[in-house]
């Protein structure tokens, strides 16, 4: 697109830069409506499953359910408590809003079809998620409020606990894929047995996509993990004192998370946009399609969790993230870089 | 032009963020301009095309060492006025350090300009297609191998010694013993019985 630019006359770096910006629009905006559709397929799926019929008024179907809650919500006041501190208190939703966005920069949809093709793609959404902990632990803070502040000290705790074990089983398909590059990655998943795409096959690597999976429900604080929010306990969780656009901030800025949990448990351990199985007919139809709709089943299994599983209790959530997951995933790091280097790098030297 | 732009922006945020960092009243506030300041240091690492060290910078620093301190912060109880008591007292002291610093910095870059490091530099320096990643991996695996382990058991020895120091059974608490309570079966913890008009429940 840079070229394009170019030959309509513009300097390099000004082609650059506008293309730059076209391609965070390309992504952003998608990202958003799919975010508004999701949140309406969560509690269509939510109320089948508890034998209801869900939102069905607005629009054909209630499809248009997520579009006037948005608009509700952004015609409410904004109501900032007294007794916060204001300038944290706007900008922590903003934050988490930004984060959850910025991550998408780095995903591949298809070869080449990439908003950053940057070597360390991994690293750089390992970083992305670090920060997602901060809108929340502001929120809990300049809320200057009891539950929210008792919500986001949980919600960090748990954030950081489980990203300790996330990195380990990246570790392993860092190892198993030889790069930090998401592109190469879903490239290395090709032709597992000669007919299969994704690493999920592989023995070595299954019981990762499996704890990256749950993993991936407990940082972006889904159910059964969602003890940030637990009503039962802390009212709304960090989000109590928050109203108006700042609240959609957060309910979209969540949602967006959760679709980026999906994409990179497709990405990383079932082929992205490769087809499932290596067979050249396949290959006809777009990758982006393929990757949609892995991560299209991926958002179904969160949310045939949420409507599933009950809630965990806080140190059954601390026990499984310290005691379970880092123990595994640290044994598997070992024993995917032992297998990798008795055949790969050709046995002991 | 861009570039140009992008680094009088991160460093300018830098600067100004990290003099905000010692500035703010508030603590909370001092230790998010200190992350303000790590995220734009991790910008500039990013145009110097030294991208690894900047993720490494935001995952370690931003992603874990600032959350712990701001945690600290936010659960300490801060007295603000006494926490500014001391400030003429310890000004000397604090410019003597500065001092200090800026002396070996200057030395430190002045040496380095001129020295026999900067000229092994041009002879070798890494490869434009190598990505730092692979550059610094072959170099600390290989090379560096011993000192990497060394600071791997320092790092080990001092995680240990924390826990040592910390980890004490404290008596009456109660813990969950999580074996015990998936092991309990509804017979063992209900009985139904079918109760007489007038008696008591004999438990």
């Amino acid at each position: 697109m840079t070229a394009f630019f170019q030959n309509l006359g513009m300097g390099f770096e000004g082609a650059w830069f506008l293309s730059t910006i076209i391609g965070i629009l390309v992504i952003a905006l998608p990202v958003m409506l799919a975010v508004a559709m999701l949140i309406y397929a969560d509690r269509k799926i939510w109320a089948a499953m508890a034998l209801r019929r869900g939102p069905n008024v607005v629009g054909p179907f209630g499809l248009l359910q997520s579009f006037a809650d948005g608009l509700k919500v952004f015609l409410q006041e904004t109501i900032v408590p007294s007794a916060s501190n204001k300038a944290l208190f706007l900008i922590a939703p903003i934050i988490t809003f930004t984060v959850a966005l910025i991550a998408w920069a780095v995903v591949p949809f298809q070869v080449g079809v990439v908003l950053a093709d940057i070597n360390v793609g991994l690293l750089y959404i390992l970083a992305i998620s670090s920060l997602g902990v901060y809108g929340i632990v502001l929120a809990g803070w300049a809320s200057n409020s009891k539950y929210p502040f008792y919500s986001a000290i949980r919600a960090s705790a748990q954030m950081i606990s489980y990203e300790v074990s996330i990195g380990f089983i990246l570790i392993c398909v860092v190892l198993w894929a030889n790069s930090f590059n998401l592109t190469t990655i879903v490239e290395s998943q090709k032709g597992y047995y000669g007919f299969l795409n994704g690493n999920g096959f592989n023995p070595l690597l299954f019981p990762m996509a499996i704890m990256f999976l749950i993993s991936s429900l407990a940082e972006t604080g889904r159910a059964p993990f969602d003890l940030t929010e637990a009503d039962s306990e802390l009212v709304a969780g960090y989000q109590t004192e928050y109203s108006s656009m700042a609240f959609a901030l957060y309910w979209l800025g969540e949602y967006a998370n959760v679709i980026l949990m999906c994409a990179l448990n497709a990405i990383l351990f079932w082929g992205g946009y490769l087809p499932p199985v290596d067979w050249a007919p396949l290959y006809y139809v777009p990758g982006i399609l393929w990757l949609f709709a892995k991560i299209l089943f991926f958002f179904f299994v969160f949310s045939w969790v949420k409507a599933t599983v009950p809630r965990y209790r806080y140190d059954q959530l601390m026990r499984l993230g310290w005691k379970i997951f880092l123990p595994t995933s640290l044994f598997f790091v070992f024993l995917v870089s032992g297998f990798l280097m008795l055949t790969r790098y050709g046995g002991a030297q | 032009m861009i570039h140009v732009l992008a680094f009088y922006l991160f460093a300018i945020l830098v600067v100004s963020s990290g003099a905000l960092t010692i500035l703010s009243r508030n603590p909370v506030h001092s230790v998010l301009w200190l992350i303000l300041a790590f995220f734009n240091a991790a910008g500039l690492m990013v145009l110097l095309g030294a991208e690894f060290i900047a993720m490494l910078l935001v995952i370690v620093y931003v992603g874990a060492v600032a959350v712990l301190f701001l945690f600290v912060v936010m659960m300490l109880d801060i007295d603000f006025a006494e926490l500014r008591a001391g400030f003429v007292s310890y000004l000397p002291f604090g410019l003597l350090i500065a001092l200090v610093l800026l002396a070996e910095i200057v030395l430190g870059i002045g040496l380095w300009s001129a020295g026999p490091i900067e000229l092994a530099q041009r002879a070798a320096p890494t490869a434009p297609d190598v990505s730092n990643i692979k550059a610094i991996g072959t170099l600390l695996y290989t090379r560096y191998i011993f000192l990497f382990e060394a600071a791997g058991i320092v790092l080990l020895v001092a995680m240990i010694g924390a826990i040592v120091l910390t980890h004490r059974t404290r008596g009456g608490t109660k813990g969950q013993n999580i074996a015990k309570q998936n092991r309990r079966r509804p017979q063992d913890a209900v009985r139904n019985i079918n109760q007489p008009m007038g008696q008591g429940v004999e438990l």
